[in-house]
């Protein structure tokens, strides 16, 4: 048996032994793992995640007992001090020696931190591992307890640099970044990329400042400031360090290993060091002259080295690919290839919108048919296909710009197809899957899912950004085959959730036991089946989040909004945003009875939040007592219909906003759909009540109103489409009925109107046929059901109350004891509470 | 904030050496969940009316850490008995605990017994 040493257990030394495990024949090699931080490998890439939610445990690679279960010995907290190369042993600092036949120098790198006067003042932090996170969040936590108006800024404009800003400006310091250079990201975009990343940057409220070289750190013991110049101070109360890094490559040094004169321990391309025995894989590892600092070519030498030890030739390829793709607070950022056409080998096509805020470039070869590289911010979603063409050097179209416009004026897309990529084509790089690979799964071994995929190949098992062209890839395979690939709801019913909705009102089905034994598979359906078969129960008999109850979504069925901690958030219905200084008094004084975390929502009606789950029956009683109802903002089912004040106040009001609004909240209050739905009416075309941005929005007009449907905010926000023109207020409810009903009846779950709108054939036209002209002959119906809907509603909170059954409470937290959780523990925020976020 | 989990171990039915009477088979909802406050342990108990079966796993659900499995929906997938959390519907055998999400963490699952129409749950 031989011994293999791992020096560093970060993202590259774990994917070591990952792959060392998958390929060696076990009891072949005895494996010991050295990492110098306290806990296993967890996934740096994500680190910023760690500022949101401090779950350490989420970021883990593997869990301590996947080393135990592969014969790893998992030596934490233990640096080692020197190798001692003609012995072949190790000694760490607590002084105990290992042998060893192979030693992998996995040691990473450690944060740059530049050479600043002042720079080792307190309140200047480093951004590496999770106790740099945690000494950081400490410190703003401080700051924000000491200084109203606390300041923190970023040294480096780079990626990381950039996701730590963002993460600091989230723990309310505000926040600017310093970069050197004369743009955002430099190694990874051009100026005028910068340009658009920073204003959509500062948006969010970060800083930028660019071509800033810091002098001095400014303060007595603590940091107050930064000096740029004579001239020019940043005032900042804290520090935090991005500015690049540098290859821990300490231990290579002492024992004589080849080291480059900037840094790093000099490999071949077969990752072996100066000494046969020795490789040297991820950031610490100077291949070419060059430290790659990305995890995907690190995995890759991880898998070299593995290949190497076990008797293989696999070789580091000659040209590395350094693309990226990132989300950094919401924005898409890719690059590829030659982005900076630093090789001077290709013209440039860019595309640059400042409206939305998008830049797309792409570099072509000068005779213009080879894609080399290029740079998309603002819209990533041709990545992955451009990345491709990239990466097999694939024909590309005749007009190249129809790579990042479209093909504009003719039938077809401008890529093809994903099956036109060649079978050796890379698509999921973190597990090294091909695109022939896949398609192998679903032509000869007949698997149809991701799921199935992704179980047998690891494909999007790792960062996950190749999901939608695997996907593409399974579905346009299996339509290669013949095989028409349906919506259905889930693996328990080979039925949309449309047809769905026609079986159960056909044939009269009225329990979820009934609809699966009768047309599904197995006996218990899942948390996918069983929340649709309770939204069409409720379409089509008017049931409520009452009945059914197992099988309601977590909010429908205690009746609220399951938040963070487990506790409830409590709505009540105030009709088109008009409240009288009578029900806002009682609102207050049960605001303040059960100690509820009081806010406005958007839809302008007042949550409660902290609510305990046996608390909800006991405000709701307080709340009905009051004359108030449910507001539903649990349930997939109609929320609000804004308003603005309208032509009874405003002066420019062309209609009563207000008034209508609150009639026809109350028309369509309690309607359960296959998603939530939002109103609005506005008083006249300016627009206050944000109509135009709702499932169905009313502008009053010279001559009516005209009704718009399919709008959202949210994270894909669309315009509504006009309906109809200059119409009365029946008019309005008529065409309305029809086209909720028709929603409800024809979408999938959870699909939005918008989303639906976008979908439907013919859009908005067909919409217009349905519900204006009768041209399927259905408005009869659905006036029939609409009208159905309405009559029968009932306030399910006032149910609730009527009904509860002190021998089997619902709302009880324990089913053999009165007590309360006493896990829920608050902590005070501005004078009211908050969840006590997990130390 | 792993202490909590420390707390919940799996136990095969041949390591109980207690039954914890916990309620009247009629406290449990059909084909769902409810919590049974165990000494200082909240366990989470499911109700498989369809199939006749019983299982107990712990109600803190490890993704964020709260006393929520109970409130979740159970189902199955592909044959194993599963428990969706309500918070963010992270999945989990019911019959070994393991995360049917792919993702790392694990819950704790326990033996269930029913015996003159009492639900007890098995405890070391």
């Amino acid at each position: 048996m031989k011994t293999i040493l791992v020096i560093g257990n970060g993202m590259v030394g774990y994917k070591f032994c990952e792959k060392l495990m998958a390929k060696a024949k076990s009891g072949y090699y005895k494996v010991i793992v050295f990492g110098e931080e306290p806990r296993p490998a967890y996934d740096r890439v994500h680190l910023s995640e760690y500022f949101s939610d401090q779950n350490a445990e989420r970021l883990s690679m593997a869990p301590r007992s996947w080393y135990e279960e592969n014969n790893i010995e998992l030596i934490t907290n233990e640096r080692v001090t020197d190798i001692h190369r003609a012995s072949k042993t190790i000694t760490t600092i607590s002084d105990k020696e290992y042998t060893y036949d192979y030693l992998i120098l996995a040691t990473g790198s450690s944060a740059f931190v530049p050479p600043i006067s002042g720079i080792e003042k307190k309140g200047v932090f480093v951004y590496r591992t999770i106790e740099d996170l945690d000494a950081t969040m400490s410190y703003v936590e401080e700051i924000k307890k000491n200084k109203p108006n606390g300041k923190a800024a970023i040294l480096g404009g780079g990626l990381l640099g950039l996701e730590a800003g963002k993460a600091i400006i989230d723990m309310g310091l505000k926040t600017s970044v310093v970069e050197f250079a004369p743009r955002l990201m430099p190694r990874q975009l051009d100026g005028d990329a910068s340009k658009v990343l920073q204003r959509k940057l500062e948006d969010l409220g970060i800083d930028i400042l660019l071509n800033k070289g810091t002098q001095n750190i400014e303060g007595q013991d603590s940091i107050t400031g930064m000096k740029f110049s004579e001239e020019e101070t940043l005032p900042v109360d804290m520090l935090l360090v991005s500015a690049g890094i540098r290859p821990r490559d300490e231990l290579a040094k002492t024992c004589g290993l080849d080291v480059g004169t900037r840094g790093g321990i000099v490999v071949t391309n077969d990752m072996k060091t100066s000494d046969d025995s020795i490789y040297a894989i991820g950031e610490c590892a100077l291949l070419n002259h060059m430290i790659y600092g990305l995890v995907a070519p690190g995995y890759d030498m991880a898998g070299v080295a593995v290949d190497q030890i076990l008797g293989g030739d696999a070789l580091m390829p000659t040209a590395i690919d350094m693309s990226t793709k990132l989300k950094l607070s919401g924005i898409d950022v890719a690059s590829f290839g030659d982005a900076l056409n630093e090789a001077k080998e290709s013209e440039s096509i860019v595309y640059e919108n400042k409206f939305q805020g998008i830049y797309k470039k792409i570099n072509v070869s000068k005779d213009g048919k080879k894609l080399l590289g290029g740079i998309l911010v603002g819209d990533a979603s041709d990545y992955n296909m451009l990345h491709q063409i990239f990466l097999n050097g694939m024909a590309i179209p005749e007009n190249p710009e129809d790579l990042i416009l479209g093909a504009r004026g003719g039938e077809e897309a401008s890529f093809g197809s994903a099956l036109d990529l060649p079978d050796s084509a890379v698509v999921c790089s973190c597990e090294a899957v091909t695109k022939g690979a896949i398609c192998c799964k679903v032509n000869d071994e007949g698997m149809t899912t991701l799921k199935e995929v992704a179980a047998a190949t690891k494909a999007t098992t790792g960062c996950g950004g190749c999901k939608p062209m695997v996907t593409d890839l399974i579905n346009e395979s299996l339509k290669a085959q013949g095989v028409t690939v349906k919506e259905t709801v889930c693996d328990h019913f080979d039925y949309s959730r449309q047809e769905l909705y026609d079986i159960v009102k056909l044939k009269g089905i009225k329990t979820f036991d009934e609809l699966i034994s009768s047309h599904g598979k197995g006996k218990l359906g899942c948390e996918t089946c069983k929340p649709v078969a309770a939204s069409l129960f409720a379409s089509i008999y008017a049931d409520t989040g009452n009945d059914h109850n197992v099988i309601q979504d977590s909010n429908d069925k205690f009746l609220a909004n399951i938040q963070r901690n487990g506790t409830y958030s409590v709505v009540p219905r105030v009709a088109g945003g008009e409240i009288t200084p009578e029900q806002l008094i009682v609102l207050g004084q049960i605001g303040k009875k059960y100690d509820l975390y009081t806010k406005i929502t958007g839809g302008a009606r007042i949550d409660f939040f902290g609510a305990e789950l046996h608390e909800l029956p006991l405000i709701w009683k307080d709340l009905i007592d009051a004359g108030f109802e449910s507001g539903h903002a649990y349930g997939k089912s109609l929320r609000t219909v804004k308003s603005c004040v309208g032509s009874t106040w405003c002066r420019y009001g062309m209609d009563e906003s207000v008034s209508f609004a609150i009639e026809i909240e109350n028309r369509y209050k309690g309607l359960r759909s296959p998603h939530k739905i939002k109103g609005g009416v506005s008083g006249c075309i300016r627009e206050c009540a944000e109509a135009r941005g709702k499932d169905f929005g009313i502008i009053a007009v010279e001559g009516g109103w005209n009704l718009y449907i399919g709008g959202n905010g949210g994270a894909t926000p669309r315009h509504a489409q006009l309906l109809a023109e200059k119409i009365t207020n029946e008019e309005v409810i008529r065409y309305t009925d029809r086209f909720l009903m028709y929603y409800i009846k024809t979408a999938g779950p959870l699909v939005r109107t918008a989303a639906w709108l976008d979908k439907i054939e013919g859009g908005i036209e067909h919409v217009k046929d349905v519900v204006i002209n009768d041209s399927l002959g259905l408005c009869e119906q659905l006036d029939n059901d609409m009208a159905g809907l309405v009559d029968a509603y009932k306030c399910e909170w006032k149910e609730a109350i009527e009904n509860i059954d002190e021998q089997n409470n619902r709302f009880a937290h324990f089913v053999n004891s009165n007590e309360s959780d006493e896990t829920i523990e608050f902590v005070s925020l501005r004078d009211q509470k908050m969840p006590k976020l997990w130390a | 904030m792993n202490s909590i989990l420390e707390n919940y171990k799996s136990l095969a039915e041949s390591e109980v050496t207690t039954w914890f009477k916990a309620a009247p088979v009629s406290k449990f909802p059909e084909n769902g969940g409810a919590c049974v406050k165990v000494n200082d342990k909240q366990i989470a108990v499911f109700n498989f009316t369809a199939e006749g079966k019983w299982y107990a796993s712990q109600n803190v659900c490890p993704h964020k850490m709260e006393m929520v499995l109970s409130r979740g929906m159970i189902g199955e997938d592909c044959g194993t008995p599963k428990i969706a959390c309500p918070l963010h519907k992270k999945t989990f055998s019911l019959e070994t605990g393991e995360n049917l999400n792919g993702e790392d963490y694990s819950i704790a699952v326990f033996p269930v017994k029913i015996e003159d129409g009492f639900v007890y749950i098995g405890t070391r």
